[in-house]
């Protein structure tokens, strides 16, 4: 290839450029700085603000030394496996699956309902699940009505409220994903099965599930990843508490970082929560790629 | 698609959906019967004597006004970068064939997986460090490039489906690559793009964390967060205005949403985003 094409083919490129530049300097940058700030003792304010020293791994072996991290850790783990893999895609594809079966205005009027809770801003949905666990909200009234006693849902249960509570917001996406997937099964498949006389749990096991694995696979990394992110919802909902009770690790970078101060410890946190997140996208993008091949 | 006639709706569907929809709801009926009850608490009640007192309290410059112009500075803003960068960036990306495009979407994908609430502590090192602190045009600049993999990625695959016939017919008639764009292929997608648009306005609209960790004068912060100090400063007595505040928040991004589901948006943005 002579030296002028060449030039020629990577002009054609430049329109690329300012998305480039806008993604190496605030994505990629921070990543980078963040693996880098981690191995520093740089503070909010103070002496180590402006010229951290340098600590080695001394953030991660506190890290591990830390009792709150592994706890928080497991909470994470906890918060998405109950709301988004089990929560919200298993609600999600239930949902489809009954709407297809419900009459058209009951599945319009239920969507629009579920989907509500989705578009809405995320600090009024945060707003919104706090009253509804507080101590005089909504659902104790419901328990009281039927003669339960209720209590104070955000510190007795913290991560069943807030598993909850995401379940509500984020079923929506899971549901939108396996509409579009369930309206994409051949019906001659279905209704041969049927012919054959498999009822409508085997249809939906042997035929229905396998026919939209690709969906549920895809629907799963996506969930994941949204659900190890949440921060305001926990936030406002318990501040992370009681205590360290509901602390995520989104929530404990945030309170290391910029309530004790210190952006060494903070930033390990981060780094760490970059990494599941990277290890998730590498298997999603494989999953990509071998459904289209 | 089964054929219409065959389909059993069945009425314990029916039910159950009705019961899952009831439990969404409960939520926001509190906000909703808050908002117009002047002596509102955590509660859900039927207000004794509904009025619209709250809104009009928080119907004031300071409380309402600057920090919904801030919203919309920042989510116009936002969508506007956005936009511009993808369409630029998608163009090439459709409309070349290298060797160069496919670890590049990839790439772009993976971008999309990055938890943003993680890289907000190093984000706002940099700020720090570039001095970009409480700046309302950083704070753009940033958003958008959380939102620009989705916006690239969606952008590019509505561009794939305007045909490049139609393009060359423009260049045999002097066009230049630009002028074609331009003139054939935005307008082609039009509906496409203002998906995009709306899809990135929303969740600028809606972020919190973002602007929460980003802008600190109390005069440039958008509606998200001055909505939380405000609770964190009034909310024990005044929950009705802060129902009704909520509100006012909101109505903006559900009527957007509206707008692109019913042309059957909905589907476009998720085939879009979600299938590639």
């Amino acid at each position: 290839m002579p030296a002028s094409h060449r030039t020629r083919h990577a002009l054609r490129y430049l329109p690329v450029l300012p998305a480039v530049v806008l993604l190496l300097v605030f994505l990629a940058g921070p990543v980078l700085w963040a693996f880098h700030a981690s191995l520093t003792n740089a503070g909010l304010t103070g002496r180590h603000a402006r010229n951290p020293d340098w600590v080695g791994l001394e953030n991660y072996q506190r890290l591990f030394q830390d009792p709150v991290f592994p706890l928080s850790l497991a909470l994470t783990l906890l918060f998405v496996a109950g709301s988004a893999i089990l929560g919200q895609n298993v609600l999600g594809l239930a949902l489809a699956v009954l709407m297809r079966r419900a009459r058209p205005v009951v599945s319009a009027t239920v969507g629009t309902a579920v989907v509500a809770a989705w578009v809405l801003p995320e600090i009024v949905a945060a707003f919104a699940a706090y009253a509804f666990f507080s101590r005089d909200g909504t659902l104790n009234q419901l328990l009281g009505s039927v003669g339960v006693a209720g209590t104070d849902w955000l510190y007795a249960v913290p991560m069943a409220a807030v598993v909850l509570a995401n379940v509500w917001r984020g079923t929506a996406f899971s549901m939108l994903v396996y509409r579009s997937a369930l309206g994409g099964v051949p019906g001659e498949l279905t209704e041969a099965a049927q012919m054959d006389g498999a009822g409508a749990w085997q249809r939906l096991a042997l035929i229905t599930l396998p026919v939209i694995r690709g969906s549920i696979a895809t629907n799963l990394m996506l969930v994941t990843l949204q659900t190890l992110a949440v921060f305001t919802l926990i936030w406002v909902m318990t501040g992370g508490g009681p205590a360290t009770g509901s602390t995520t690790l989104p929530v404990l970078a945030y309170q290391e970082a910029f309530k004790f101060g210190d952006i060494g410890y903070g930033t390990a946190v981060a780094s760490v929560l970059i990494l599941i997140g990277a290890v998730f996208g590498a298997v999603y993008l494989r999953l990509l790629r071998e459904q289209r091949p | 698609m089964t054929t219409p006639h065959k389909r059993v709706r069945s009425t314990w569907a029916d039910v159950v959906l009705l019961l899952v929809g009831a439990c969404f709801l409960l939520p926001l009926l509190w906000l909703f019967l808050a908002s117009v009850d002047p002596a509102a608490g955590h509660a859900v009640k039927v207000p004794g004597r509904p009025g619209l007192d709250n809104f009009a309290a928080v119907l004031t410059p300071e409380l309402l006004f600057r920090p919904l112009w801030n919203s919309l500075l920042l989510s116009v803003g936002t969508g506007v970068v956005t936009l511009t960068a993808a369409v630029l960036a998608a163009y090439p990306l459709s409309r070349y064939r290298s060797r160069f495009n496919t670890p590049f979407m990839y790439g772009i994908l993976f971008g999309t997986c990055l938890p943003i609430t993680a890289i907000m502590v190093p984000v706002y090192g940099l700020f720090v460090q570039l001095r970009l602190l409480d700046s309302l045009p950083a704070t753009v600049l940033f958003l958008a490039a959380t939102s620009l993999p989705m916006a690239i990625w969606m952008t590019k695959n509505f561009m794939d489906s305007v045909p490049l016939a139609l393009e060359e017919a423009a260049w045999v008639d002097g066009a230049s690559r630009l002028a074609g764009l331009r003139s054939i292929v935005l307008p082609l997608m039009g509906p496409g793009l203002g998906v995009v648009f709306i899809f990135v306005f929303i969740q600028a609209w809606g972020n919190f964390f973002v602007p929460f960790v980003l802008l600190l004068s109390e005069g440039s912060q958008p509606a998200a967060v001055s909505i939380f100090s405000f609770f964190g400063q009034h909310g024990a007595v005044a929950y009705g205005q802060l129902a009704a505040f909520s509100i006012l928040y909101s109505v903006p991004v559900l009527a957007l949403y509206a707008v692109v589901s019913r042309g059957s948006g909905n589907a476009l943005a998720l085939s879009g985003a979600v299938r590639g």
